[in-house]
Order: C-alpha cells, then structure tokens, then sequence
C-alpha cells in the first residue's frame, strides 16, 4: 500500500516539480516503486525536467475522463525502471480535474506502488488543494525568503484543514525542504539562516539543498538531479532526505565551511 | 566522472535549446488550435480498431517519440484470438 506525498509550496519558482523529480527517482533507485503525478494542469513541466517530454501520449485528464487506462498514461523512465511518471493535461480545461477523478486515480495507484508523489502547481486553487487532498506526508518546499515563508505558512494551514487526514481528525506528516539555500550569504546575514525559517514554520526540518548549478544543469539535460549527477552536494541532500522519509534517522547536515569539511570526520 | 564528461561539464545549455526547439514546436501546433498529425493518427487508428473489434483498453500499448525531424508513434494490440477466427462481433 503506497503512501501518498505531495510536494507543495503555495509559491512559485521555489522548487517543487525539480524535488518532486529528485526525490522521486531516489525513492526509485533505493528499489522502491514510484509513481509521480503532475498535478500543474495547463502548464506541466515534470515531463520536461524528466526528460520525457517527448513520449507523452495520454495524461492524467485522459485517465480521469475514462479515455485511456492508468497503465497506459504512466510514463515509465528510462533510466530507473520503478520510476513512472503521469504528466498532466497541456491542452484540457483544469476543470476536468474532478475530486473524484483524483480519488479514484490515486486509489489505483496505492495498490500497485510504495509511493505516489503528488507535484503540485503554485498557487492555492483547485490543483493545489487536490494535490494535498490525499495526502499522508507532505513535503514543503521553501526558499529563505520571505514571501515564500509566508506562501508555505498558508499551505501549512491548509494541510492542516484541508486534507482528508485532517477532516479525518488525523495530521499530515509535514517536512520542511529548505532549497536554493546558500549558506555563506546566510552566514553574512545577507538572507535568513535555517534556525529563522524554523522557527517562524515551525514543521521538522527534512533536508537543505544548497544552490548549486547542478539542479539547473541537471534541469538542462532532462535528468533529476539525483540521476544526472548523484555525487553532487544537491543530490547527496536529497538522497539524505529520501532516507529520512523511509524512516531511518539522518542528522541533517548543514552546508559546511571548507575548514570543517577538509577537517571533518565523516560518519561511518 | 570520465574525461569527456569533464569537458563536457558546462555544455547543457545546447541540450535544453535542442529539446525546447522540439518540444516547443508541437506544442504551438496543437495550443494554435490544430491537432498534431501523430496524435490524430493515434487517434484514428484506435477508431478502426474499435469499429472491427472490441479490445479491452490495457491492451492497447501506444508510445510516441516526438523528434526534431521524425516523429514515432507505436501502436502494439493484443488481438484475441477468438477475434483473429472470425468470431467477430458485429460492427
């Protein structure tokens, strides 16, 4: 039986479909199967960071409108086998997205997958909230900035009201993803450090990816930073994050000066 | 990390000009309001199949490759044989 995460972030721009690619094709590489839905109709972009732009035949409005079977919309990677992909709509009305619809895709999905990952569009409309609606762990995205903090309070309370867990009057398990951080300029006080977005949100801490020009490479190539160069410090982030959400206890590690990391020892 | 990849390393941005020439190209033609032909033969392809034949949904597998100069598309059905026989159901 899969659990259900969605990626989510209130904000634009912050992260979420290149996460949902990165964590997405980890979870896949450690052996489990991963569907990942594209939630951003009319504007969809995971087949792209994917790098499977090409192949797209049938999308998430087909299955909902009963014109192709799930089966045959799920795009499977080349690369990592158990790694599948069902874009959304380019062209079809996002009022096809139906509550039901939804329900009925991801309650396919659970039999047949350990995970399903929900990339949601920005935004607090439908799209976002049927992204969330299913729902057992949720995966905030967040830029040290302030409207995105501000943007990830609001889906915080949405998570929280929201969602099916939450009208069951059980929680959404909620992690903050802390991306584009750049530690030296948190370090100058020139953007808010870890500690101020923790504190201000107050979700646990899932991992921090520093900016890095390997996501944007990575992005160029159609490869999730993770596959397309896994030794990078974005990808080892994502790897720690992944090992976090299958429950093995990882200290987060923060991006390190060059005198500790030419110093530290480093964990067995 | 080879050697050609290291020499390789800043290279990417031909990459996404490349797969957003192609990518971009389709999708002009179908957002302007015109089908693209390979998803209109897929299409019409699984209209001819269903006037001969009533074939269950999953056993149709259809992949596309929409390329720069050619385009693919990959019809591949699973005919039962009942079907093959002549105990064809009126169409």
């Amino acid at each position: 039986m899969a659990k259900v995460l969605v990626v989510t972030s209130g904000k634009g721009g912050v992260g979420k479909t290149t996460s949902t690619a990165a964590l997405g094709a980890a979870l896949a590489q450690s052996g489990q199967k991963v569907a990942m839905i594209d939630f951003d109709v009319g504007l969809r972009n995971l087949d792209l960071i994917m790098g499977a732009e090409r192949r797209v035949v049938f999308d998430l409005i087909n299955v909902i409108k009963g014109d192709a079977k799930i089966e045959q919309a799920l795009i499977r990677d080349k690369r990592v086998e158990t790694l599948h992909l069902l874009p959304a709509s380019q062209t079809r009305d996002k009022d096809n997205l139906t509550d039901e619809g939804v329900a009925r895709v991801i309650d396919g999905l659970r039999e047949k997958f350990d995970w399903i990952i929900c990339d949601s569009p920005a935004g607090i409309e439908r799209g976002a909230t049927l992204a969330m609606r299913h729902a057992d762990v949720a995966v905030v995205v967040t830029n040290p900035e302030v409207s995105s903090i501000r943007d990830s309070d609001r889906i915080i309370g949405m998570l929280d009201s929201k969602t099916l867990k939450a009208e069951n009057g059980e929680q959404v398990e909620k992690h903050l993803l802390l991306t584009r951080y750049d530690a030296a300029r948190a370090q100058r006080g020139e953007i808010l450090k870890v500690e101020d977005v923790l504190d201000i949100l107050s979700i646990p801490l899932l991992a921090i990816i520093p900016e890095s020009t390997e996501v944007l490479r990575s992005s160029n190539l159609g490869a999730p930073v993770t596959l397309g160069s896994p030794n990078s410090a974005p990808a080892r982030a994502y790897q720690e994050a992944v090992r976090k959400l299958q429950g093995q206890t990882v200290e987060v590690q923060k991006q390190r000066g060059l005198f500790s990391k030419l110093f530290a020892r480093r964990a067995a | 990390m080879n050697l050609f990849n290291f020499f390789n390393r800043r290279t990417s941005a031909p990459v996404a000009r490349e797969r957003l020439q192609v990518l971009l190209a389709h999708e002009r033609t179908i957002v302007g309001g015109e089908s693209d032909l390979v998803a209109i033969l897929r299409e019409e392809i699984l209209a001819v199949i269903a006037k001969h034949m009533s074939v269950p949904q999953d056993s149709v597998q259809i992949k596309m490759d929409r390329g720069a100069s050619v385009s693919t598309l990959e019809v591949d059905i699973e005919i039962p044989t009942s079907v093959t026989t002549g105990m064809r159901p009126a169409a």
